[in-house]
This record gives structure tokens, C-alpha cells and sequence, in this order.
């Protein structure tokens, strides 16, 4: 049923801290290589080798240039995939039920099985978070890799969305954020992380990090503070000056 | 957005035809028999080629009739069932006046209804969008009932009911432009969808990808925005005005009857394609779009 659940017991889902996110795009490989041979219908390719390759992908990542008032622009590496809100537009707009939202856990997934491939869900997502399979004509979404996290046929170490697995930066954290007293949890409240567009009201569960602002130095370690030159160097020190 | 030929045929031929048929089971004209035949397979022609052609824009179409379940949530689910229950409805009332010259008043009183219920739900789908702030607004509904209505009677013969119902159209569609126009992206920014505003101005510095991909084909669609003046012009000439002139100024005969019909048909399909192609997804924020 596409109605969504008034709670869930669990809010799993990533933080994601673009303090140290160094955007290598392993997470968007590893969610490919996960997402293709598990999960439902394989994340298809077009003209992979082609003049015009495109093809699904579960998570992306952007990246941004910040400019503050004053001081040097930062470049903030932004990965981006579903949010799984607690709000979900896309599981409500849905006329087949094949969305979902599990009142479990709270991950947001498409039933491949009754999914029409319309489209309505991924307009009504603020976030370009769901896509339409080309070949395979059923809407993709991160699944915030349901198939791992209870696995119990893998390593418990693996037992976490691929993403998380292989970013090797650290960047990337699973857990359930309806727990204040999660690791995640304490995480983004240690860091003040926010959510993505909240004017839309859609209330994200996945949280991300603020980039930490760069230091501003006082004076460029390049000027020449001083110079404590005599005679013809101070002469010619000043005609250089003056050019 | 992207105006996808299939979403736009839709959207205008099947409000025309349920334009055509909440009149005829209203009465509008008080035909019978095989004159009766005619008028309900015109309306019949458009309301479910329309339909079809909407399936044709699913990519999964076997699934399509699973579109029924869902109807305490889904706009697209409602739809659906007010499509088949208006056409269910007024199969019987067309039967009934064609072969046995009946007229049951209370069933097409019925059936006109639903083919406005239907219409109204078409609309909803797309005003209940907060990601595309130019679709989310009031006037999304009255434009596309507006739109069935005033089609609704030229075809069904009504010249100064269309007339009136025509120039009310074309004050609603300006009127949902220039509030369009200045509500923009209703306030959802890059800042807001990257959260880097505390930081300050964000632009993109490099895509996530370097080709085309379904988002940017779907929702970040910009060709031929520059001529939205052009085409916003083309759609108030052709879609009101010269129909309303022809019904008002000149009397009335098959062959301006015709002119009008087809005038507005080209003025409305402009105006659907400028209501895709003009409307702005926040998610292109991402993209710098
Ligand atoms: S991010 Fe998009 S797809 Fe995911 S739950 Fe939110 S609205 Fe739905
Ligand atoms: S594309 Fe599939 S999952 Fe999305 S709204 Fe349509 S039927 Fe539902």
C-alpha cells in the first residue's frame, strides 16, 4: 500500500560528511557493482561504449564550488542517492503500490513486480533520487542495500550498505537515526548536520555533514615582510619597486 | 520537464473528449439517434485515444492495470478509475439515447460529473508536485477544467458558452503564467539543495557524469524556453481568441465551426507543450540547471 506508515520503529539510513568526502566515486562503483547483481532488475548501460554512454546508477556524485563573502571558494564533493524521507512524496503519488516505505526500518523500495515504469515517483522527488530503468523499464532506487545489511550469508563487517563498505575515506555512516543514542545519531548532532532542501518538507532521514569552513590567514605567506637590504641593493630594491 | 508527445496528446485530447461528453450526457445538444452515434464516437475517439496514449508513455504497460490499487493516496490511481467509471457510465446513457432514444437524465447528469472528476484528477497529478513549483499552484485545476469545458462546447456546438468559457480559459492561463513566472523556483535554491549556503554562493564544478542520463532527459529539459513569449502568443491567438471570435462575430456554420476546432486544437497543443517544457524541477539545481 502506498500510504506511508505514521512511524517506523527504526530510521535507517547513511550520513554522509562532506568535510571529508574527497570524491574518488568509489561508493557510486561499488553501489553499481552491489545494485546490478542483487537487488531486482540489473542497473542497465546504453551505448556503453559508444559516443553516448549513459546508463542507472543509484548514487552520484556532484561536485560544488562554495564562494564565501571573502577568502577562497571551497570545493565540496557531494554524494547524492536516496534519502529515504520520512515524508516520502514518492511512495504516496505511486497508483500501483509497487512503492514502498517499511514500517520496520523505514527504507523506501520499489516493488519491481508491480511497478508500470510511469515516472510520477521520480518527478515528485525533490532530490533525483529514483530512475527509470531504459531498458528494463522499472523505476531504481537505492535500496540502501536491504540485501546486505541482513545478510546473514556475509562477513558481519559487511553487513552495511556497499557505499559505507568502500568509501575509503570514511566519509560515509550507516545506522538508525530514530535513535538518539546511535553512533550516527551522535554524529550529527555532534556535527550540526542538516538536511538537504527541507523547505520541501519531505523530512530526510540520511543526514549530511557540513563542510568545515577553511582557515583564513591573516596575510599571505608570499608578501615580503621586510627587507633589510643597504646601499646599491636598497637603491635598486626601491627602482624595482617603482616599475 | 520534458513534453513528451504521448503526456501532451493525453492530456489535451482526452480533456477534450471528456469536455464533449460531460456536455452530451448534460444534454448540450439534445441529440438523438445516429446524429447522437456521431457526437459520442468523436468524444469516445478522443477520450480513449487519449487514454491509450498515455499507456503507450508507460515503460512497463503490463503492469498498467495494477494503477487501480491504490486510490486512497495516488492521484494516478484516482485517475484511472474516474477514466473507466465516466466512460462505464456514459456507455450506457449513449446506448440508451442512440438505439432506444431514451434519455436518462440522472445517468448523464452522473456521467458528466465523472468526466469532470476525471479531468480534475488529471490536473491534480500534476498540482500536487512541490518539485515543480510552476504545476504546484491553484490555478493548475481551473486551467485544465477550463480547458475541457471550453473544448467541450465548441465541439458539442455551443457557440456562446464556448465563447464564454474559451475567454475565461485564456484569463486563467495568463493569469498562471505571470504567477509562474515570478514564483520561479519557489524558493528552493542551490544553496538549499546542497545545504552549502552557510558556506555561500555555490555553482556546480563538475557533474556527476559527463553524458545525458534519464534525470537530465526527464526534468532538466531547456530546449526552446527562449521561445515561451512566442509560444504563449501562439496558444492565446490560435487556442482563444480566433475560436472566440469566429463563435461570436461571424454565424455559425460547419465550416467555421471547423476553423475553430482546429485553430484551438494547435493553440491548445502549444500551450500544453510550453506547460511542460516551461516548468522548472528543483532536483536540475543539482545539475546547475
Ligand atoms: S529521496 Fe526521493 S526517492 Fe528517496 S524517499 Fe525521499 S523523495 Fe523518495
Ligand atoms: S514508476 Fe513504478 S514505482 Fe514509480 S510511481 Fe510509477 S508505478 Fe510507482
Amino acid at each position: 500500500m502506498t500510504s506511508l506508515p505514521q512511524t517506523t520503529e527504526k530510521k535507517l539510513g547513511l550520513v554522509i560528511d562532506l568535510d571529508t568526502c574527497v570524491g574518488c566515486q568509489a561508493c557510486v562503483v561499488s553501489c553499481k557493482e552491489w545494485n546490478t547483481s542483487n537487488y531486482g532488475a540489473p542497473l542497465s548501460d546504453v551505448d556503453a561504449y559508444g559516443a553516448e554512454p549513459h546508463g542507472t546508477f543509484l548514487n552520484r556524485v556532484h561536485s560544488f564550488e562554495a564562494q564565501p563573502e571573502a577568502g577562497c571558494s571551497q570545493t565540496v564533493h557531494f554524494p547524492k542517492s536516496c534519502l529515504h524521507c520520512e515524508d516520502a512524496p514518492c511512495v504516496t503519488v505511486c497508483p500501483t503500490g509497487a512503492s514502498y516505505k517499511r514500517e520496520e526500518d523505514g527504507i523506501v523500495l520499489v516493488n519491481e513486480d508491480d511497478c508500470m515504469g510511469c515516472g510520477l515517483c521520480a518527478w515528485s522527488c525533490p532530490y533525483g533520487a529514483r530512475e527509470l530503468d531504459e531498458i528494463f523499464g522499472v523505476m531504481k532506487k537505492c535500496t540502501l542495500c536491504v540485501d546486505r545489511i541482513y545478510n546473514e550469508n556475509i562477513p558481519e563487517e559487511d553487513r552495511v550498505p556497499s557505499c559505507v563498505r568502500t568509501c575509503p575515506s570514511g566519509a560515509r555512516h550507516f545506522g538508525d537515526l530514530g535513535d538518539p543514542e546511535s553512533d550516527v545519531s551522535k554524529l550529527v548532532a555532534a556535527r550540526e548536520g542538516f538536511d538537504l532542501m527541507p523547505e520541501l518538507g519531505t523530512k530526510p532521514v540520511n543526514k549530511y555533514l557540513p563542510p568545515r569552513l577553511k582557515d583564513q590567514p591573516s596575510q599571505s605567506a608570499l608578501t615580503p615582510q621586510h627587507s633589510d637590504a643597504k646601499g646599491l641593493f636598497a637603491w635598486l630594491d626601491k627602482a624595482l619597486e617603482k616599475l | 520537464m520534458h513534453p513528451a508527445p504521448s503526456v501532451i496528446a493525453f492530456t489535451t485530447l482526452s480533456g477534450l473528449g471528456f469536455g464533449l461528453l460531460a456536455f452530451l450526457g448534460l444534454g448540450l445538444p439534445p441529440v438523438t439517434g445516429w446524429v447522437a452515434f456521431v457526437f459520442f464516437a468523436l468524444a469516445y475517439a478522443l477520450a480513449v485515444g487519449g487514454l491509450l496514449a498515455s499507456v503507450a508513455h508507460l515503460a512497463n504497460p503490463k503492469n498498467a492495470i495494477k494503477a487501480f490499487s491504490q486510490w486512497r493516496s495516488s492521484w494516478l490511481s484516482r485517475e484511472g478509475i474516474a477514466a473507466v467509471a465516466a466512460l462505464l457510465v456514459m456507455a450506457v446513457f449513449a446506448i440508451a439515447l442512440i438505439f432506444f432514444d431514451v434519455r436518462l437524465r440522472l445517468l448523464g447528469l452522473l456521467g458528466a460529473a465523472l468526466c469532470l472528476t476525471t479531468v480534475f484528477t488529471t490536473s491534480m497529478i500534476y498540482t500536487q508536485l512541490k518539485t515543480v513549483p510552476r504545476w504546484n499552484m491553484w490555478t493548475t485545476p481551473p486551467v485544465f477544467l477550463l480547458h475541457c469545458l471550453g473544448g467541450g462546447a465548441l465541439l458539442a456546438g455551443q457557440p456562446r458558452l464556448a465563447a464564454v468559457l474559451l475567454a475565461l480559459l485564456g484569463a486563467m492561463m495568463i493569469w498562471a503564467w505571470s504567477e509562474g513566472d515570478s514564483k520561479g523556483r519557489a524558493g528552493s535554491t542551490m544553496e538549499t539543495a546542497t545545504g552549502l549556503g552557510r558556506i555561500g554562493k555555490v555553482r556546480l564544478l563538475e557533474p556527476p557524469h559527463s553524458g545525458e542520463n534519464y534525470l537530465l532527459k526527464e526534468m532538466a529539459y531547456q530546449v526552446g524556453r527562449k521561445h515561451a513569449l512566442k509560444l504563449r502568443i501562439l496558444t492565446i491567438s490560435l487556442g482563444i481568441v480566433l475560436p472566440v471570435a469566429l463563435m461570436l462575430l461571424v454565424p455559425v456554420t460547419h465550416f467555421t465551426a471547423i476553423v475553430a476546432i482546429l485553430a484551438h486544437l494547435i493553440g491548445v497543443f502549444a500551450g500544453r507543450w510550453l506547460f511542460f517544457a516551461e516548468a522548472e524541477h528543483v532536483q536540475a539545481l543539482y545539475y546547475g540547471r
